[in-house]
């Protein structure tokens, strides 16, 4: 069994990896979000391995890290809900005064 | 056999990341997430947590999908200038290093690991929960659950607040996000029954099972946007008092609970003795309402239609 959590650990590494490389590389901000939660995944995988490592008494993993990864999904979740409503903003207010801009020079 | 399945399986969820950063379509990548979110819940599974692979596959997969798919049909495509090749081979370099660090990490791991199992487990009886992950939510790190839990009404609060002031009381729009057609109104006829079953079920045997507050109140706020984009109900107008007071009552019946522990248990979020499992899940009825109305309208996001 460890071998095979070794791997899990390993992918999460190559999570954190590929969604760092998104940020960086994505020009828009929708792409930089879901890169974002790809990295954000490997994180919380990463803490999943840690989980199963500490198994003990029967149980399937050590329940601390798994808790803390459902309170991380679940903001990773509002913060991302928080970004798409500010990119939306944004657009708006950039056509507003795109519009505003046309009609002065009107 | 198993670890072949294991290998096959993370092969699959890093080439679909690589698609979700990599691939040129926006509308291609976060439908790559959706079914990145679902791969990752079967690897929550081989992990043996099942709590969390609930959560991934209803909020990681499910609801941040849903989100997307709103973005990309309301954000313009365009923008984003296109990056030059050293910055590609720069952004690689730097990536796989953080990675290979990273995996230099998890192949040197302390052994044995550290666990804190047995100090979850010892205490476990007091507390009359089956569920150890439940246990560590709301009787270990209750701080931290109702931290969350107010958090998710901020971050709904901020979304809210950033609709155009003319609006930011009415109603949100989420017909852009389906075409209102027979199919999918008999779809939310059919399996709406079903999934509040279902959602209130997760709430229920969250104490003893695999469930909980959070997966229940995804099922829940999923049913809840099904019936919203189906066209057979409008989502409610921001300003509305009800709503606003449904969306407060977990938080402050878990905060409620809290000072209620000073006085009957000695500290800030204690449960008296015998009492602690009828007391949280009592608690997980106003937490589940409140997370399922949140969630489903973080997803529905601010208002943009003007109040009547």
């Amino acid at each position: 069994m460890t071998g095979s959590v070794t791997l899990f650990g390993l992918a999460g590494a190559g999570l954190v990896g590929l969604g760092l490389y998104g940020i960086i590389v994505q020009g828009k901000p929708l792409r930089r979000l879901l890169s974002f939660n790809v990295l954000g995944a490997g994180i919380f995988l990463l803490f999943g391995v840690a989980a199963r490592r500490g198994a003990a008494l029967g149980l399937g993993g050590d329940p601390v890290p798994q808790a803390i990864v459902i309170t991380g999904i679940v903001v990773a979740f509002c913060a991302s809900a928080l970004a798409v409503a500010l990119m939306m903003r944004l657009e708006a207010v950039e056509d507003d005064t795109a519009e505003g801009d046309e009609g002065t020079a009107l | 056999m198993t670890a072949l399945f294991d290998i096959v399986l993370l092969l699959l969820v890093l080439a679909v990341a690589f698609a979700v950063v990599s691939v040129r379509d926006a509308q291609t990548a976060v439908v790559g997430f959706i079914a990145f979110g679902l791969l990752l819940a079967l690897a929550w599974v081989r992990l043996s947590s099942v709590d969390v692979a609930l959560t991934e596959a209803a909020i990681g997969g499910g609801a941040t999908g849903v989100l997307l798919l709103r973005g990309i049909a309301r954000l313009r495509n365009g923008k984003g200038q296109p990056r030059g090749r050293a910055l590609h081979i720069g952004a690689a370099t730097v990536s796989a290093g953080f990675a290979a660090a990273i995996a230099g990490a998890v192949l040197h791991a302390p052994d044995p690991a550290p666990t804190l199992a047995p100090a979850a487990m010892e205490h476990i009886a007091a507390l009359g929960l089956g569920n150890p992950v439940s246990a560590v939510l709301f009787g270990y790190r209750a701080l931290d659950t109702l931290l969350e839990k107010i958090v998710v009404v901020l971050a709904l609060l901020g979304v809210w607040s950033l609709a155009p002031d003319a609006l930011a009381s009415g109603r949100p729009d989420l017909r852009g996000a389906a075409l209102p057609s027979d199919t999918l109104a008999f779809l939310a006829r059919t399996l709406t029954p079903f999934g509040l079953l279902f959602g209130i079920y997760l709430a229920w045997t969250g104490a003893d099972h695999p469930g909980g507050t959070f997966q229940a109140g995804a099922v829940l706020a999923a049913m809840w946007l099904l019936v919203l984009m189906a066209g057979l109900r409008e989502p409610p107008e921001t300003r509305n008092r009800l709503l606003r007071g449904a969306l407060m009552l977990g938080p402050a019946a878990f905060l409620a609970a809290g000072f209620a522990g000073i006085w009957l248990a000695g500290a800030f979020l204690a449960f008296p003795p015998g009492a602690a499992k009828p007391i949280i899940v009592l608690l997980e009825i106003p937490l589940t309402l409140s997370i399922a109305l949140a969630l489903a309208l973080l997803v529905a996001g601010p208002a943009q239609r003007a109040p009547r």
